[in-house]
């Protein structure tokens, strides 16, 4: 019984403090190096801060090269997937292009009548910087949905400024480097967005779920939603304007997102302020 | 004299094989994520990382796995550090392992990486759930380790083989 617990301590010790051969660190120094950094990181020390920066800057750089012919493939997967629903597709917009049209001769007068109210309660917000960026690194992870995109600080990128795919909201800087930033998707488990569902004007937060889909969270009370309503960012909180549209509720709270995360090339990153008058 | 020179470098970039894997494999994950498979993913620097320090540690430095795991935390955005704590943690199993066996067999190696996999996790996951706040899917977590357990023998096989092939051309020469 003593010598297989000196059996078990020995091997501990040979495989964690030892230097094996042609190694110049022990595992142990290592796994304390790690816990420092990790424990001085949690507490925001400032050098470790500096380090995190300079170290994202050129692992962000370095992944997008490495990750070129992983691209092309990528690229030749949907390219094939695509061509094979191609027809099908045709249909489909067929269809949804002729709604579009008889949609967009009612939307131009909302829109203009929308403005016109919205600057007599003082309420009218536009856009004041529009950057378009390109997204460097995409993941897809199963634990964190973010993205990389090529601008920084540099560029006058801010924390908390919305992040769009054409007119979509896809998620909001939640990093700020001096050449990239990292972009937390809607489909992040830990993307909460206040937001409103029309027609039926509830209130409410949407949640990510690590998933391709978000969910409805939050609601005071159980509220029924129907198939096929539309979800837009409500404004509370200051974070987005009003009125982004974000994706359509699928069944119960479940929202099936506007925007396909997977294929995000170029983003638009935009931050909002009132109209001066 | 050419041809040895030639021989010499070819074999040294070969035993770099590992680590030029383990850092393509961070900055640009070999998990097949782009497939959209609902239920699949897989930890391919785990895999990598314990059958290395198991069967040759000499062909990837615990310096360079550190690194490694700094780069994988930046580029998924996890705490820095954490991805090389568990990769070293996983080179700490191997070595154990190595340390205690005597006669080696695929299937001990197999059983003791689930066992490996399954205290890294659970250490890194309650260390980002608890101490860093970190909202994770335990289903997706579980479903890694799952597969990553499964491919670990098809893949150990897969170095095997270029393992041997790495000795025979160190015997050649």
């Amino acid at each position: 019984m003593e010598a297989g617990r000196d059996d078990f301590v020995i091997a501990i010790r040979s495989a964690f403090i030892q230097r094996g051969n042609k190694q110049r660190f022990s595992l142990f120094f290592l796994l304390i190096l790690s816990i420092i950094l990790l424990v001085l990181g949690k507490f925001n020390f400032s050098v470790i801060n500096y380090i995190k920066i300079s170290v994202k800057e050129l692992v962000y750089r370095s992944s997008f090269i490495v990750s070129v012919p992983e691209n092309y493939l990528i690229d030749g997967y949907i390219n094939l997937k695509d061509h094979f629903t191609y027809y099908d597709h045709y249909q489909d917009l067929k269809k949804e292009n002729k709604e579009l049209i008889s949609n967009i001769e009612n939307n131009n007068f909302v829109v203009s009548e929308n403005i016109r109210l919205k600057k007599i309660i003082d309420d009218y917000i536009i856009v004041s910087d529009e950057i378009v960026a390109k997204v460097l690194i995409d993941k897809q992870s199963p634990f964190l949905r973010s993205i990389i995109v090529n601008k920084g600080s540099k560029d006058n990128i801010k924390l908390g400024m919305a992040v769009l795919d054409g007119e979509f909201l896809v998620g909001k800087v939640v990093e700020v480097n001096y050449t990239t930033s990292r972009v937390l998707l809607l489909s992040d488990l830990n993307s909460k967005i206040p937001v409103t569902i029309e027609p039926e004007g509830y209130q409410s937060i949407l949640s990510g779920t690590g998933k391709n889909d978000g969910i409805i969270q939050y609601s005071k009370e159980e509220i029924s939603l129907e198939e096929g309503s539309t979800v837009f960012t409500s404004g509370s909180g200051a974070i987005f304007k009003s009125g982004i549209p974000i994706g359509k509720i699928l069944e119960k709270t479940k929202v099936s997102y506007f925007s396909d995360f997977s294929q995000l090339r170029f983003i638009k990153i935009i931050s909002f302020e009132k109209e001066e008058n | 004299m050419s041809r040895f020179g030639k021989g010499k470098i070819l074999n040294k970039l070969l035993e770099l094989g590992p680590i030029f894997l383990l850092y393509i494999s961070v900055l640009n994950e070999f998990d097949f994520n782009y497939l959209q498979l609902t239920y699949f993913s897989f930890n391919f620097p785990f895999i990598l990382i314990f059958y290395w320090s198991l069967k040759k540690p000499e062909h990837l430095g615990y310096g360079l796995i550190f690194f490694a795991g700094v780069i994988n935390d930046v580029v998924i955005g996890f705490p820095i550090g954490m991805s090389s704590f568990t990769y070293l943690l996983i080179c700490g199993f191997a070595a154990y392992l190595k340390n205690i066996t005597l006669r080696p067999s695929i299937l001990k190696d197999w059983l003791f990486f689930l066992f490996s996999v399954l205290a890294v996790s659970s250490l890194s996951y309650s260390a980002l759930v608890l101490f860093f706040q970190f909202k994770l899917n335990y289903l997706d977590i579980i479903i890694n380790i799952i597969f990553t357990f499964f491919l670990y023998v098809i893949i150990a096989n897969i170095f095997e083989f270029y393992q041997k092939l790495i000795s025979n051309r160190d015997k050649n020469d």
